[in-house]
């Protein structure tokens, strides 16, 4: 179950900062807004019933500098403790003097597509999409690169920090961390085309242990010869006669083009087409059928399958485990 | 400056003519109140289309999962919703209300360009009707307000919306900075004696700086909008990241006009609150010079401030920590207003009427705004709200509860002088609660819904918990404001018919637009009134209370410039900030050593072709003819001045010569680069050498006509020793010309910056 006011509901020390900031910020607006709306309101109730001419008051600096200091005071307080939080944020690893960055650091590569996430763990070499796997861990921080392979997506999940725009040719960096195991919903916020409102993703924060499973699994190959029953074989000789390998991958086949998801784990995912409707079969069957219907203007056109070749594809691609 | 058509309006009040003959002299007109109302009456129609569009996004978003829009139908709805209120509704409505009332509150006979003025808002006039004519072609814009890149590149948007988009926008802004410079030579110049700068209305003061914002910022936006049109069109790469260029330059051009666009939106606003609410609590404006000043500290502050737009680029942690202060510290001078105005009201003998009552909605709703506000200058927490409802609710705040809210209290306030009439109170009170109502509840739930996590610009979303509710709220609100807006027109229609008739001065009021008739005659004033405060009507109908006897202000002393002088001046002004942007671009394109922290550097991408191409030597003999060409200008002013007419044409002539052998050497060097397979899009050292040098080159032809036209002048004998001041006038931009040849010559030949 997600949140229902996630950027109220941090789950990360870094969320937990920002929610802190933003706290102090509101009250310090309450306490404002509460002094000026009453000077006004009082002005107003005692003017109204005035009927002579007032007093003709044209200023005076004294009382302008005296006011002067609320704001001033305010303003550089704002300043300092922003500023502390945002180089306590800051996730852009060492920079060596040849203005190189270290790449090692990076636990994670997330970049943008119109309109879905690619997800890639460069040390363990595992790929996936719209879904990222973390160890809940309170003193382990995923360092994230984002970018983007076409236009400018935003990365952002409100219960684990901050965002930052995915940007092509540009290397951003963020941190990811959960506190506690859950799940964690993530949005593009910047408006990126015909689908920016389904390009969404989860983090599923796990246990350490549930993690490095996740992992190992991930990892393996998938198209192990495994035994396939007729209709998914069946699929499988589609799949490839089809165009679906000249977007899509599937580790182990000649599948290998990076347009599109990488399918080699496609089965064990929640969610299709970036958020739109649950993994299941009937649902996988439904988007197959015509994805532009569910999501229009996606890149995955309408293949106008046959209902056989349909139901070949679903029993092959739920065999992708 | 009479407009000319004096007696033609003299003859439509003896005798009703026909309807076309009235509509042609609404047409031709030059005169500075009808031109107002013909911006006033466009925008409006623009505040409805918006509206509309806007109502067809709520009802899109009243459900989840909703289907009553397809995704490219709500996308365009956005785009065009944000382009045509803040460049087809705030612009032009504030550009009618200067245009109407700016003459009239400094005791002018008209502005000081009545041609210029006309052709500003003919340009508008057809710049928005361009921009519409896009959703006969099937294609609206759909890349949003700001159009980021790569989103707008033919890429991603391959059909014409963007185009129509780009053209509209320059169109546009050709007329906004030449109404800008109307209005600025107009305050600078023909203020009625007596009013010194420190005495106009702050509504005037207000419009002088939006009109140096304008005159300063608009060309940020040409310059991003020249170079995307080049990309789309010529296949250049200034935007495009895989080959070289920046999805980020563009956003920084667009902010650091855009920013400032939030100011020249807002500052009339506040100068309108700064009329309503010293009349309305009878009392003079408490702390004049503090507003002021504090609108001279936002106008500078506003050009600094861009970046906060952009705190989720990742700009690095000193950038994000510069642009937070600079954004914190604009809500001093901002709260030092709302103290200002919150003292004028304090003690004062209110006369709570529908104006009023839309000022002080103005005040709260726009605390409110400026708060949330301080809550982005704190970068950590934009990084959480920006790009959601939050930051939507936050602008509306400021641009309706703020803006809006303003012009309806102007409406009221000003009504009776545009028409003779009063608008009717209770209808009025209606509209009042009607807007106050559906606007905090369109636009108070947004606040949440940023926080439950609803990103801007989705055109539907999933049924989560408390959305559908909220979002229903928000549509119900919106319903509330189109109720409310009937609710005025009708308003405005009884009232032109039957309403109170108004006299003078109903209010009582301080300022000199009060003191003529309503509506005020074509030539404004019988007689224009001794000048002696900040409020000399005031002062007229309350000589024992005369504000001179107890507040003195600098006396005025008589200064007042030269009109085409004034003009030539900010006009180069504003195309200096355009050529500025455009060398920027240079350098930033053609220096290897800049590879900021974050940005991927791959050398294989920056440009083959360099600087190294140009044949500096020969560019640089071709340099002095234009250099030489101003030595001889200054000679012709010389002769001009003392009379010598035929050493006058000769030196004249030879500037023309020099400029056009100048010409002659970049058509030789173009030639040259092209037939040697380098053009615009070849990569970045060529798109940005071809658009700096290609739009100086054009400026230079302009220049070399209006050097021509002054000749001709010259010839007929037109041009005399007292019109030197018109000849300076173009000197002065033929002087800048040059300025900006040597600044490009040191910059793309020598090398320099780089």
């Amino acid at each position: 179950m997600n949140s229902v006011i996630p950027v109220l509901d941090p789950a990360s020390p870094q969320a937990e900062a920002i929610n802190d900031l933003f706290l102090q910020v509101l009250l310090i607006s309450a306490v404002v807004f509460a002094i000026v709306s009453g000077l006004i309101l009082i002005a107003i109730s005692r003017g109204r019933r005035r009927d002579t001419q007032p007093d003709q008051n044209f200023g005076s600096e004294r009382s302008e500098i005296f006011w002067m200091i609320g704001p001033v005071v305010i303003v550089i307080w704002l300043v300092a403790i922003s500023a502390h939080l945002i180089i306590t944020l800051n996730a852009i690893p060492e920079v060596a003097p040849d203005g190189k960055i270290n790449f090692d650091d990076v636990d994670l590569i997330v970049t943008g597509h119109q309109w879905w996430w690619e997800v890639k763990y460069p040390k363990s070499g595992v790929i996936t999409a719209n879904e990222i796997y973390l160890p809940a861990d309170k003193d382990k921080k995923f360092r994230v690169l984002v970018t983007s392979a076409d236009v400018i997506h935003s990365f952002w999940v409100a219960q684990l920090g901050p965002k930052i725009d995915a940007i092509p040719g540009r290397d951003n960096f963020i941190w990811l961390q959960a506190s506690k195991p859950g799940s964690y919903q993530g949005r593009c916020s910047e408006y990126c085309g015909a689908q920016h409102a389904w390009m969404n993703f989860k983090v599923y924060a796990v246990t350490k242990e549930e993690f490095q499973q996740w992992e190992a699994s991930e990892k393996q190959a998938t198209e192990q010869p495994r035994l396939l029953s007729p209709l998914a074989a069946a699929g499988k000789k589609y799949f490839f006669q089809a165009t679906c390998p000249r977007c899509h991958t599937v580790q182990g086949t000649a599948a290998d083009a990076t347009i599109g998801p990488d399918l080699t784990h496609f089965a064990r995912r929640k969610e299709i087409g970036a958020g739109v409707i649950e993994n299941t079969p009937a649902n996988l069957a439904l988007w197959l059928k015509n994805p532009q219907a569910l999501k229009p203007g996606c890149k995955m056109p309408d293949f106008k399958l046959s209902e056989t070749n349909l139901k070949q594809l679903v029993a092959y691609l739920e065999t992708l485990k | 400056m009479t407009t000319g058509s004096v007696e033609e309006s003299q003859l439509t009040m003896l005798e009703p003519q026909p309807t076309s003959t009235r509509m042609l002299d609404w047409v031709s007109t030059l005169d500075h109140k009808r031109i107002g109302i013909m911006y006033i009456l466009t925008a409006v129609f623009y505040l409805a289309v918006g509206g509309f569009e806007a109502l067809l996004m709520r009802i899109q978003l009243a459900f989840p999962n909703n289907t009553f829009l397809s995704p490219e139908m709500f996308n365009q709805l956005f785009t065009m919703h944000g382009t045509t209120m803040v460049f087809l509704v705030g612009m032009p409505v504030l550009t009618g209300f200067a245009n109407y009332f700016v003459p009239l509150m400094i005791g002018a006979r008209d502005v000081a360009f009545p041609r210029l003025n006309s052709f500003g808002f003919w340009m508008f006039f057809f710049g928005a009707a361009l921009l519409h004519f896009s959703f006969l072609t099937g294609s609206a814009p759909n890349a949003g307000w700001f159009s980021y890149v790569p989103l707008s590149s033919k890429a991603y948007s391959s059909l014409q919306g963007v185009d129509y988009w780009i053209i509209g926008l320059l169109i546009m802004g050709i007329g906004s900075v030449s109404g800008a410079i109307n209005i600025f030579a107009t305050i600078i110049n023909l203020r009625a004696p007596g009013m010194s700068l420190q005495r106009v209305p702050l509504f005037v003061w207000m419009m002088l700086m939006q009109a140096i914002l304008i005159i300063l910022a608009l060309p940020a936006l040409n310059s991003a909008l020249a170079m995307l049109l080049i990309d789309r069109w010529l296949g250049s790469a200034f935007f495009d990241p895989t080959r070289g260029g920046s999805a980020v330059l563009w956003q920084h051009y667009f902010w650091i006009f855009g920013h400032p666009e939030v100011y020249i939106l807002i500052l009339p606003g506040f100068g309108m609150i700064s009329e309503v609410i010293p009349v309305f609590s009878r009392k003079p404006i408490y702390g004049y010079t503090f507003i002021a000043a504090s609108s001279v500290a936002i106008v500078l502050l506003g050009y600094g401030v861009w970046a906060h737009h952009m705190f989720a680029v990742g700009l690095g942690m000193y950038a994000d920590i510069f642009f937070a202060v600079g954004s914190l510290l604009i809500a001093i001078p901002t709260g030092i207003k709302v103290f200002n105005w919150t003292a004028t009201l304090w003690g004062g003998e209110i006369k709570f009427n529908t104006s009023l009552h839309f000022a002080i909605a103005f005040l709260l709703q726009f605390v409110i705004g400026g708060l949330t506000g301080i809550m982005f200058a704190a970068v950590p927490i934009d990084w959480q709200l920006t790009d959601t409802y939050f930051v939507v609710a936050h602008f509306h705040y400021v641009l309706i509860g703020g803006l809006v809210f303003a012009l309806f209290s102007a409406a009221y306030y000003w009504f009776p002088k545009m028409t003779g009439r009063m608008l009717n109170e209770r209808i009025g009170i209606l509209q009042f609660w009607l807007w106050v109502l559906g606007f905090n509840m369109t636009f108070m739930v947004q606040h949440f819904l940023g926080m439950m996590g609803m990103p801007r610009r989705v055109y539907t979303y999933a049924d989560n918990p408390g959305w559908a509710l909220l979002n229903g709220i928000a549509t119900l609100g919106a319903v509330f404001m189109a109720v409310g807006t009937l609710v005025f027109l009708w308003n405005i229609f009884k009232s032109l018919h039957s309403g109170k008739i108004a006299g003078d001065n109903p209010w009582d009021a301080f300022t000199l637009e009060w003191a003529t008739t309503s509506p005020p005659p074509p030539e404004n004033f019988p007689v224009i009134p001794e000048v002696k405060s900040r409020r000399p009507v005031w002062d007229i109908n309350h000589p024992e209370y005369a504000d001179w006897k107890k507040e003195k202000t600098p006396e005025d002393k008589g200064r007042r410039g030269n009109l085409a002088k004034i003009a030539a001046w900010s006009f180069i002004a504003s195309e200096a900030v355009f050529f500025l942007l455009l060398l920027v671009a240079y350098v930033v394109f053609n220096t290897k050593l800049m590879a900021p922290v974050g940005e991927a550097s791959s050398p294989e991408t920056l440009s083959d072709v360099t600087s190294s191409v140009l044949d500096v030597k020969r560019t640089g003999i071709f340099s002095l003819f234009l250099i030489t060409s101003s030595l001889t200008f200054w000679v012709a002013e010389r002769f001009l001045k003392a009379g010598k007419k035929s050493a006058f044409v000769f030196s004249l002539g030879l500037t023309i010569l020099l400029g056009i052998i100048f010409l002659g050497g970049q058509v030789w060097e173009y030639t040259g680069l092209l037939s040697n397979g380098i053009s615009i899009n070849s990569d970045l050292f060529s798109a940005t050498f071809f658009t700096v040098t290609g739009f100086h080159g054009i400026h230079v032809t302009a220049g070399v006509i209006a050097l021509f036209v002054m000749l001709l002048m010259g010839l007929k004998g037109n041009l005399s020793s007292e019109k030197t001041h018109v000849f300076g006038a173009v000197g002065v931009y033929w002087h800048f010309v040059d300025v900006v040849w040597i600044a490009v010559f040191g910059i793309i030949y020598l090398g320099l910056l780089q």
